[in-house]
């Protein structure tokens, strides 16, 4: 803020001075402008860039949406021949592989992050956070191909164990179904836990640094231990960015391509809750059907990113409100 | 930390035993997502470095084979195009995003327009990269045909909001009073944040966006309506279609045949081991910069 008020204070200068001041500033008035309005330009360009897409996405959705109505959302019978596009199933693929590896990323990384804030020496806490970025680094399609040539054939010994196991178990039993596949929506659920996880740690660590020094102190001083200290000061004060950070990694999960791509079987139609059992997610559809689709049908892989894009911004809306909000609160404005 | 927290209650063991079986726990987290880094990352090792220097130069040298089936090398093409594509993209995405981060930072500060962007900037780094792919199909390829620089503006979309991030961050950490020493010299803003502010933050600007030139080299996903699928050589991003490591990845892990498969962890190979070298060179940046400090 001081330095708006300093900057305006150079203008002034005039008189005798002005070539003083010119060889001062090296640059004169117009190059000034000219800097500040591309930097307006650049800051706008995101607002443009989102908005293009907005646009874009909505009038080439228009064809398959105006042919199979709000059909297109709610049946699952997906057939092109038949020119019948229902996404349903892709919907719930996208959503249910997303909770899958939340479910399993989430305890994890929570985990991680308060070990590395909290509990690990300081020489420690370097190393770890390295080790966390490594898997940041990794490219997604590097993740799916080891998930479909390493992955999903190794783990089906594990599967089947799981399956015949919990058959007959009231929650266990449906999820852990029968049939168990290599390529799954478990498979797919694992690989985007991974994949998810650095994004949570990182997002956590820097909402859990920001408990003042004083209540976590507070508690040590009534004799609290450590874990009494995480639980009493450090977690009431971060349970919202916490949340943010959670959703973040929802969001990513739903919009994560190609690992999805290889590993989630690519089934037609397959609503079940049997994590063993193979299914599709939308974007998963759509790299699959892009090269040999008609005009409908790219308005119809088009309409599903559409949804795909609305269904992750909106995630991303929410959580980015959130993490702000705890953000502000915890440096004490409003 | 726990012995200045004297122990005051009966169930004191209890306590300490609870306290050290949840550390405990967090410590096993860390342990289990050690795993499938180890286990992925071996495995790229072990069953992709053989190939390519089993195969050296010609993997770095000859094209991919035209019958996807055959044995045999090479990368090439991926290669060039991995570096072509992904530099093309920075070349975009860097310049304007440091300008969107200055602008935020220094210009724009809490008005109600740079608060949208910063708010949207955030949102937009979860864009799928999938539908920034088919956005640039949508308005660029549909009229251009495919091209590497289809591929460079899609990488370059999801470059920006990362580059604005990362960079306001930086610009953040400049003090302010090396800003007001500059104007007290007389020095107009914008030259004082390109002869003060933005050299001062360079350092972490530039490792930040290392870290996404490597994010954006392993994307595949907006490649794919983009970029078409060469198999030879080209070093023109502007025209003709072009070819990745991720590309050649994605098409090969869907393979049953030894030939393709190998390339495939070849290539995998090649493509984490340029990700890691970005990596390591904006870590190397940082620390450097932190040791001046």
């Amino acid at each position: 803020m001081a330095a708006t008020t300093n900057s305006n204070s150079t203008t002034p200068l005039g008189g005798p001075d002005d070539d003083l001041a010119q060889q001062l500033e090296g640059s004169s008035a117009p190059a000034d402008a000219s800097f500040r309005a591309l930097a307006h330009v650049a800051g706008v360009l995101v607002l443009l860039v989102l908005g293009l897409i907005t646009y874009t996405m909505a009038s080439r959705s228009t064809d398959a949406l105006r042919h199979m109505g709000l059909d297109f959302f709610f049946t699952k019978r997906w057939s092109p021949p038949d020119q019948l596009y229902g996404i349903l199933s892709y919907i719930f693929g996208t959503v249910y592989t997303a909770v899958i590896a939340l479910t399993l990323a989430v305890p994890v990384s929570l985990g991680i992050a308060l070990f590395i804030t909290q509990v690990a020496p300081r020489w420690l806490r370097g190393a770890m956070t390295y080790v966390i970025d490594l898997l940041a680094v990794v490219p997604s399609v590097v993740f799916g191909l080891w998930g479909v040539l390493v992955l999903s054939k190794h783990i089906t010994g594990l599967y089947g164990w799981l399956s015949r196991t919990f058959h007959g178990w009231p929650v266990l039993g449906t999820i852990f179904g029968p049939n168990p596949q290599g390529k799954s929506f478990l498979t797919a659920g694992i690989i985007l836990a991974v994949m998810i996880t650095p994004i949570i740690v990182s997002l956590s660590r820097e909402v859990i640094e920001t408990t003042p020094q004083f209540e976590k102190e507070a508690a040590l001083a009534l004799g609290a231990t450590r874990w009494e200290m995480i639980r009493g000061s450090v977690l009431p004060h971060s349970k919202g960015g916490l949340v943010g950070a959670v959703m973040l990694g929802l969001g990513r999960a739903m919009g994560e391509t190609i690992a999805v791509a290889l590993v989630i079987g690519s089934a037609t139609g397959s609503i079940t809750l049997n994590a063993l059992a193979p299914g599709n997610s939308m974007p998963a559809v759509i790299t699959a059907e892009w090269g040999e689709a008609d005009a409908l049908k790219k308005s119809a892989l088009i309409a599903m990113a559409m949804t795909l894009f609305v269904m992750t911004i909106v995630v991303n809306i929410a959580a980015t409100t959130i993490v702000n909000r705890s953000m502000r609160k915890s440096r004490g404005e409003r | 930390m726990n012995a200045i927290a004297p122990d005051l209650t009966a169930k004191g063991g209890w306590r300490t035993a609870k306290n050290h079986l949840m550390e405990l726990l967090m410590f096993l987290a860390f342990l289990l997502i050690l795993v499938p880094l180890v286990f992925v990352l071996g495995t790229v090792v072990t069953k992709g470095a053989g190939i390519v220097f089993r195969d050296f130069p010609a993997w770095f040298t000859t094209t991919v084979p035209i019958v996807s089936r055959r044995k045999g090398p090479g990368m090439g093409p991926a290669i060039v195009g991995t570096i072509v594509i992904t530099a093309f993209a920075s070349v975009l995405a860097i310049p304007l995003g440091i300008l969107g981060a200055v602008y935020l930072h220094e210009y724009g500060k809490q008005s109600r327009l740079a608060r949208t962007v910063r708010f949207l900037s955030n949102v937009m780094t979860g864009v799928p990269s999938i539908v920034m792919g088919l956005f640039i199909y949508v308005v660029f390829t549909l009229r251009f045909g495919l091209s590497g620089l289809g591929g460079s503006l899609a990488l370059a979309c999801l470059m920006l909001p990362v580059v604005i991030r990362s960079t306001e961050e930086m610009l953040r950490l400049v003090p302010d009073h090396l800003r007001e020493a500059s104007y007290a010299l007389g020095t107009r803003k914008g030259r004082t944040v390109l002869t003060v502010v933005l050299p001062t933050a360079l350092p972490g600007v530039v490792s930040g966006s290392l870290l996404a030139v490597a994010r954006a080299a392993g994307e595949t996903a907006p490649l794919l309506f983009t970029i078409g699928a060469a198999k030879t050589f080209n070093w023109n991003v502007f025209s003709g279609p072009n070819t990745t490591l991720s590309y050649q990845i994605f098409g090969n892990a869907g393979a049953t045949l030894p030939g393709p498969i190998e390339r495939g962890w070849g290539a995998a190979f090649t493509l984490v081991a340029i990700a890691f070298i970005f990596t390591v060179l904006a870590r190397v940046i940082t620390k450097a910069y932190q040791r001046r400090r």
